[in-house]
């Protein structure tokens, strides 16, 4: 079976992910095509209700559709010469079709969805007819970006976040399975799960690394991996993963025995994996979950590539700038929101915004989402220019923590009474935006 | 393409800059924060070498002097020039001793002003001279519209008379850049900045400040009396052109305030640094992987101060880069001036708490940068007045509106 890539001619290949996005969003003629094929979409992603406690999803068959002799892998990018804040043309047009469309077709459904704890399945799959959860599958796999893109991840996260950080959260996760297993995968599991993300019926999927306990580290799990003859056997519980039940496949952090922390690869149904639901503060649309890991035996081979420490550590490390993009595009929003709130409030005869207790609240919302915005950049930039990026992803998490909070309150405060009830989106933001200093894993860049 | 890591054209610049602030600024540091008011008279031969790394690059120097806009910069792709060389340049001189850069000749904010707006003619007849910048007075500091000194033309000549306060390097540079009106019936539209030069005989110099900080920079109150200039001292139009009102003079702290922004970048640096390195010879490992919580207080908060110094110095890179690509910067500007401003103080103040007595003793520097620190929040528009113009800007308010 040819993959997708070969049939594609070079030309076509050549001209990048931006032309062929731009050619599938532009003008109406995409939505509308996205539309006639709901009915398709909606049997293929049929929520499942969440029980109390559940199997995770029957799932598919994966297998090898083809033998590589070794990992594919992305090139980084050359390193830039000159600093330039300006997305290449490509990203511009990618940022304007997810700005579009986060403003068309998620913030209209963001409070049902919210409220709901579901996001819809059509937009689910409209969002993934994007391609944005193949950005990390290189092209011989059937990707579409031939060099890694973390700046380009970001820029769409921030996108899409805008429209809503939940929705953003349970469209973006399955992308973090693939690109965890493009990344660092060997290639037998590149070759078995990666083409199922590059097709149109793309599995549902969750890297779970967080655990719910206070101080939680993701260099020192609870969740543990032993060895047990050919086979590894993990026990342990992960937190406030998205849509566990309906995902067919999870990468899941533990301290493998002899190696330390590390990513197993497992399949939905596999005995022992069990789904409880996990409802929280914010990121609601993504109906979260925890995953019970219960003597859950899985073949050797399900180790994620090597297990090396530094393939973790960047696993850490690249869903740290992915919360953040999410938290930029949010803050984003609340002071899109609050500058319009408070030069149409009125109190005392005048514009709320005339007083400069106001008024500087507003700009310190956008000195710090800008602050947020930038330090999240250069992460991911340093990301696709093959240098370190550790201390780069510490920095914009604690900016994206410390201040996304702060907007989230002020966001509620600046529109007082009316900020805390649900006529305004507020109220979620100021829930979403604690997400980013809590979350581990989960997305990648 | 996304890139904000320090282009490697200026690095050689980076370099030699963190050297001479190595090598020059530090061994002295303490000495003129003790002898205020002595003339630093090692930075002269270090003027002259900064004269010449400025001369004929197009990279632009370490000084305040670089940064003249070029108007022609959107259309040619991404640029980075003197404004990005600039504040890169500011920073590593200033994480060797900010009261020291602003004591280097000719390298005064007033060479920004005459660099933004100044005529082909005036910049050659000014060019090489060191010049300082008059705006405050005792009656009219953040609302600069406000100022009393009034310039009025007789014949060939302006003549300008009022009091100016807080003139840095204002006993040491050669022409004193004077802010005045020539109606103050006009209000800001009327205020236009002139070219005094210091040996005027109807400038006359009151006294020197003794300051909290930046000690090594002298600061000097003036009185201008029947001060004569010839009329083409007047920098920008002549013209009371009250519908683009204050912009002409305002225009300069666009490219002067990401300078400001970057000396706080500086001190914030110098005092994270030294902390980090008393921290570790006290056992305190920072860890970037490990979550800022799990670790102790002290790295926490170290983090925590690391994180927003990094968010000064991208506002500042951003505000920088956007003035040599031609795009309107005054709120970024702003922006960059306030964080930066505000980072600079907790920062460097956090950093004396955590190196405890060691920090707040005269045996090692951060006592003094953290006040020095304080400065760099209040001149070139304090912290209050950068929330005003972003709040203006971005809620589209006037200053009648907004005030």
């Amino acid at each position: 079976m040819p993959t997708a890539t070969e049939e594609k001619g070079v030309a076509e290949r050549s001209m990048g992910f931006g032309l062929r996005w731009l050619s599938r969003l532009a003008g109406s003629d995409l939505l509308d095509r996205i539309r006639i094929r709901k009915q398709v979409e909606r049997a293929l992603f049929s929520g499942t209700k969440n029980g109390f406690r559940t199997a995770t999803a029957a799932g598919r068959t994966f297998g090898a559709a083809q033998k590589l002799t070794g990992p594919a892998r992305q090139a980084t990018g050359k390193p830039r010469s000159l600093f330039d804040l300006t997305p290449d043309e490509e990203q511009q047009m990618l940022q304007e079709g997810v700005r579009d469309f986060a403003a068309a077709e998620v913030r209209p459904v963001a409070a049902k969805a919210d409220a709901e704890r579901k996001a819809p399945s059509e937009l689910l799959a409209q969002v993934n007819e994007l391609g944005v959860n193949m950005l990390g599958v290189p092209e011989e796999l059937g990707g579409v970006m031939h060099e890694q893109a973390a700046v380009t991840s970001v820029l769409i996260g921030e996108a899409l976040a805008h429209g809503d950080m939940g929705i953003a959260y349970a469209a973006l996760a399955p992308g973090a399975v693939a690109t965890a297993i493009a990344h660092w995968g060997t290639p037998e599991q590149e070759a078995t799960y990666l083409p199922s993300f590059t097709g149109e019926d793309t599995p549902a999927a969750a890297l779970a690394l967080l655990e719910p306990h206070p101080l939680f580290d993701p260099l020192e799990l609870e969740t543990k991996a032993r060895r047990d003859g050919a086979d590894w056997v993990l026990e342990g519980v992960k937190s406030l993963v998205a849509r566990p039940t309906e995902c067919e496949l999870f990468v899941v952090a533990a301290e493998a025995e002899g190696i330390g922390p590390a990513l197993f690869v497992i399949e939905s149904g596999a005995s022992g994996l069990s789904v409880e639901d996990e409802p929280a503060m914010g990121l609601r649309a993504a109906a979260t979950g925890r995953l019970l890991l219960e003597g859950v035996r899985v073949p050797k081979t399900a180790l994620l590539g090597e297990g090396k420490r530094e393939d973790y550590v960047e696993c850490v490390q690249r869903a740290r700038v992915a919360w953040c993009a999410l938290a930029v595009g949010t803050a984003q929003a609340a002071l899109d929101y609050v500058k319009d709130y408070v030069n149409e409030r009125t109190a005392f005869g005048e514009p709320i915004s005339n007083r400069q207790g106001v008024a500087f609240a507003v700009s310190d919302v956008a000195i710090e989402s800008d602050s947020m915005r930038l330090a999240t950049y250069r992460a991911a930039s340093r990301a696709d220019q093959g240098h370190d990026f550790g201390r780069e992803a510490a920095l914009a998490r604690r900016l994206c923590s410390q201040k996304g909070m702060k907007i989230g309150s002020d966001g509620v405060q600046l529109l007082g009474g009316h900020g805390y009830v649900k006529e305004h989106p507020v109220e979620r933001w100021y829930r979403d935006l604690r997400a980013a200093g809590v979350m581990e894993g989960a997305l990648l860049v | 393409m996304i890139n904000l890591e320090i282009p490697k054209k200026f690095k050689p610049l980076a370099t030699q800059a963190n050297q001479v602030a190595t090598e020059v600024f530090r061994p002295i540091s303490r000495k003129y924060d003790e002898e205020e008011h002595a003339y630093p008279k090692e930075l002269d031969m270090l003027a002259a070498l900064i004269d010449g790394m400025n001369e004929g690059s197009d990279i632009g120097g370490a000084g305040a002097a670089g940064v003249r806009r070029e108007s022609n910069g959107a259309d040619e792709g991404n640029r980075n020039g003197s404004n990005l060389s600039t504040v890169l340049g500011i920073v590593e001189l200033c994480w060797g001793d900010v009261g020291l850069l602003l004591s280097m000749p000719r390298q005064g904010l007033g060479n920004s002003a005459i660099a933004s707006v100044a005529t082909e003619e005036q910049l050659e007849h000014y060019g090489g001279k060191w010049a300082a910048m008059a705006i405050t007075e005792p009656e009219a500091g953040s609302d600069s519209a406000a100022i009393r000194t009034t310039a009025e033309l007789d014949g060939d000549e302006y003549v300008l008379n009022g009091e100016k306060i807080f003139v840095t390097s204002g006993d040491r540079a050669d022409l004193i850049v004077v802010w005045a009106s020539l109606d103050r019936s006009k209000g800001r539209a009327a205020i236009k900045s002139f070219i005094v030069e210091r040996d005027n005989p109807g400038l006359k110099l009151d006294r020197l400040e003794h300051k909290l900080g930046i000690r090594a920079s002298d600061t000097a109150n003036f009185t201008l009396q029947d001060c004569r200039v010839p009329k083409d001292a007047l920098l920008g139009s002549p013209e009371i052109d009250t519908k683009a009102g204050f912009g002409g003079a305002m225009q300069t702290f666009d490219n002067t305030r990401p300078l400001v922004a970057a000396m706080a970048v500086g001190v914030a640096r110098a005092s994270l640094e030294e902390t980090r390195r008393r921290l570790e010879e006290a056992g305190v490992e920072i860890d970037y992987d490990r979550p800022a919580l799990s670790q102790s207080a002290a790295a926490a908060r170290y983090l925590e101060m690391e994180a927003d110094y990094e968010a000064a110095l991208l506002l500042t890179l951003q505000a920088a880069w956007m003035a040599d690509n031609g795009k309107p910067n005054s709120l970024q500007a702003s922006m960059a001036k306030a964080k930066a401003g505000r980072t600079c103080v907790d920062v460097s103040l956090g950093c004396v708490e955590l190196c405890g007595g060691l920090g707040y003793g005269e045996s090692e520097l951060l006592e003094k940068w953290a006040r020095d620190a304080k400065i760099l929040d209040i001149f070139e528009g304090t912290q209050q007045i950068q929330l005003l113009i972003v709040a203006r800007q971005l809620l589209g308010k006037s200053s009648s509106e907004l005030k």
